[in-house]
């Protein structure tokens, strides 16, 4: 096996056999799909209990045509309100008092719920949608219009804006940008995320070398060049490992997850899971005000079927983004993986490493952000110049490419990190080989210049 | 031909001057001392053998042509700073090592065993590196450099934060290893062990060679004409000479033991005739300086 070879296999080995390592990667599945799965869960348990409410109608609008659920029963309220407090506070049997006053189609504030403890959000808002549904429908009626119901209904038209993208061959592809917008986050998330992680990893190895006094050991067996490469090269294949365990653990977990919850839920919960999942894709978080939770509601209910989702994914051109994806996942990581070799190198303690890489974790930072704002605007200046430019092209091109560029932009800004990663490896090997061998010395970023032009 | 030679060595770091014109000519199966004071630049030299850097200007010979990258693997190198993972276990990083200096895995683990079993450190090979102590770390350390049989051996300060049983040892593997036809480059500060063990020397001082050759031939070199002669104790005063000066007397159970300056121009055939006129001699030695002596006076400005 030649020299690289086995620099790979050991740098590779050790960090798949570390417990961190295993650990983190069976873990982070199962918490990722507990995290959606037990809240779930819970909410399922807590059903099984009926709560009974007391409704009290001072003109008989309501009472009837209240429905029941499996949460909560409603019942009228035989006794004066001082009756019902000693069975809500003492005996426990009723849960709450609903008093309604007078028509609420001409006085909506005359609703009051009355409990010990501070009253569920879930029967609220349970009992408001059907109270204003009813009132509603009382007040239409009270116009005395034929039809009115349905016209209204007709007036309030479900509206979805089909996006849909003309082909340079005059074929037509019904796309979402919501979707691509969605692809193109994650893949620039996974990507910023890997440049961080196993960079840093990277570094961490080149210091730990160096500190341990082995680095010169190493390097009257192997060329400096063959060390770093080695380094490099293993430490990404034990992030693909990673990568490539998780899509399989979490489809794994996912799975299963579903398959459990299947049995559990009814078809009601299934329908509140992707209610919920609406309300995560856009950013609302539970217990926000019923308004809102309507709108995500009808949103919910415009999310196209399944049949026209996977319809649109394929219109995405996925073989397109995976390929462009890997490309920039590899080049992007091994840009930064030598840069951040190359500091590593000039540092003999750990405690100086965060400061002294802060010239590269802020085009890293600098790159997320503007793959955020190029999401809402693909083809603006920004994310053009970001997108062409070596040390945040990794990262920003990948928002824009579900959205589709142009192939002479993607091979100028590959073809430009390519040769930058070039020059880079090289300048970082010349930097890294007279690092490793220097001690006691505060290095500064002028003397690691000077490195660039020693000779070997 | 010599297994190594280095040829008008030449390299300069941002303005400091490491090395200036240097050349070492290293006979085979020889132990071949590399001298002088911290920051002469021997470990910049010997880095230079090693392919780690390359010199501004010169040129390394291996077996008489031009050395290779390739022949690294031939060279055995315990460098002054050295170390190991400490994460790592002590048998699976020496076959590590000993396979990136191009042995097979086969050939690595027999040689490791041999190695382990005459180090006595077999029962430590599945620890980690951090669980042993210093003296064994630094016992690991020298199968790591010697294992794959190189034909040349460069010890940068092997003795330092050894102790003296494992120093012994040590001496004892490397005569041993140049018995078994090895190099040996050897650079240190302790001169005794030089006087013990090196054949030749090169001391270098202020980045240039400031004395080289075999160390018995320096030695006689440094020589300053001085002498102690043991004889008995005369009854009368000791005699003044023209040939000689007296350093010191020493008189004890009736013998005298007396150190002698020769003057300059006066060959020891001529002292020895008028001692032995004038007294019984049981013994006439000449001084020899010490290798200590030497570095010292050769060193300082």
């Amino acid at each position: 096996m030649s020299k690289i070879g086995l620099i790979i296999e050991r740098e590779y080995m050790t960090r798949v056999k570390k417990k961190s390592f295993i650990i983190l990667t069976f873990l982070m599945p199962m918490m990722l799909v507990a995290l959606v799965a037990v809240p779930l869960l819970l909410s399922s348990v807590k059903s099984s209990e009926v709560k009974i409410v007391a409704v009290s109608d001072s003109d008989g609008l309501y009472l009837k045509r209240l429905e029941n659920n499996a949460q909560y029963k409603f019942v009228p309220a035989k006794d004066g309100l001082a009756t019902v407090r000693k069975q809500i506070a003492q005996e426990g049997s009723i849960y709450a008092y609903l008093v309604i006053q007078g028509d609420l189609s001409k006085d909506s504030s005359s609703v009051n719920i009355y409990t010990v403890k501070q009253a569920e959000l879930e029967m609220k808002d349970f009992i408001s949608g059907q109270l204003k549904d009813l009132a509603r429908k009382d007040k239409i009626a009270s116009y005395k219009i034929v039809g009115l119901d349905k016209i209204i209904e007709d007036s309030n038209p479900k509206l979805s804006i089909n996006t849909i993208k003309w082909e340079k061959d005059g074929s037509e592809k019904e796309s979402s940008s919501e979707l691509a917008m969605v692809i193109g986050m994650v893949a620039t998330i996974i990507i910023y995320i890997f440049i961080f992680a196993y960079g840093a990893m990277v570094m961490n190895g080149v210091i730990e070398e160096k500190i341990n006094r082995i680095v010169e050991v190493i390097v009257s067996s192997v060329k400096p060049f063959d060390l770093m490469m080695g380094k490099i090269i293993g430490i990404a294949m034990v992030g693909l490992t990673q990568v490539l365990l998780w899509v399989i653990l979490l489809g794994g977990t996912l799975g299963i997850a579903s398959y459990a919850l299947k049995d559990k839920l009814g078809d009601g919960q299934l329908q509140k899971f992707s209610t919920q999942m609406a309300q995560s894709q856009t950013g609302i978080h539970p217990g926000a005000n019923t308004v809102q939770m309507q709108q995500i509601t009808t949103q919910a209910n415009d999310i196209p079927d399944a049949q026209r989702i996977i319809q649109m994914v394929s219109n995405l051109n996925l073989g397109e983004i995976v390929f462009w994806f890997i490309l920039y996942f590899l080049a992007g990581y091994l840009l930064y993986a030598s840069l951040f070799a190359a500091f590593g190198s000039a540092i003999d303690n750990q405690e100086d490493s965060q400061q002294f890489v802060l010239p590269l974790t802020i085009p890293v930072l600098f790159a997320l952000y503007a793959g955020m704002y190029s999401a809402q605007n693909p083809d603006g200046p920004l994310a053009f110049w970001c997108s062409m430019f070596p040390l945040t092209s990794p990262i920003v091109m990948m928002v824009r490419i579900p959205f589709g560029v142009p192939l002479w932009e993607l091979l100028v800004s590959f073809g430009l990190l390519v040769l930058t990663f070039l020059g880079v490896v090289k300048m970082a090997a010349k930097i890294y080989r007279t690092g490793i061998l220097m001690y006691g010395k505060k290095v500064t970023y002028k003397e690691l210049a000077k490195w660039l032009r020693y000779k070997n | 031909m010599y297994p190594l030679e280095a040829k008008n060595i030449f390299k300069s770091f941002a303005g400091h001057q490491a090395l200036t014109d240097v050349s070492i000519q290293v006979p085979g199966q020889q132990v071949y001392g590399l001298l002088g004071p911290n920051g002469a630049g021997k470990t910049t030299l010997i880095r230079i053998i090693n392919n780690i850097t390359a010199p501004d200007s010169g040129q390394v010979l291996w077996e008489g042509r031009p050395m290779q990258p390739s022949d690294i693997a031939y060279i055995g190198y315990l460098p002054e700073e050295r170390g190991l993972y400490k994460k790592m276990k002590v048998g699976e990083q020496a076959l590590y090592l000993a396979r990136l200096k191009g042995l097979s895995k086969q050939d690595a683990q027999q040689r490791l065993k041999y190695w382990f079993d005459k180090f006595d450190v077999t029962s430590w090979s599945n620890r980690k590196l951090e669980e042993l102590s210093k003296g064994m770390a630094q016992k690991i350390q020298f199968i790591i450099t010697v294992v794959h049989e190189p034909k040349l051996l460069i010890f940068d300060e092997p003795f330092s934060g050894f102790d003296p049983l494992n120093v012994q040892l040590l001496k004892d593997e490397i005569l041993y290893l140049k018995n078994q036809g090895a190099t040996v480059i050897f650079s240190t500060h302790n001169m005794s062990s030089v006087e013990e063990i090196c054949d030749e020397i090169s001391l270098i001082n202020k980045s240039e060679v400031v004395l080289q050759g075999k160390v018995n031939e320096i030695r006689t070199r440094f020589a300053k004409g001085i002498y102690v002669l043991k004889t008995d104790a005369p009854a009368g005063r000791i005699p003044e000479s023209k040939l000689y000066e007296t350093l010191s007397t020493e008189e004890k159970k009736g013998k005298l033991t007396m150190q002698i300056q020769k003057k300059a121009d006066v060959t020891t055939r001529e002292l020895l005739v008028e001692l032995s006129a004038l007294y019984e001699i049981h013994g006439f030695e000449e001084e020899i300086s010490s290798m200590n002596d030497i570095f010292i006076q050769t060193v300082q400005p």
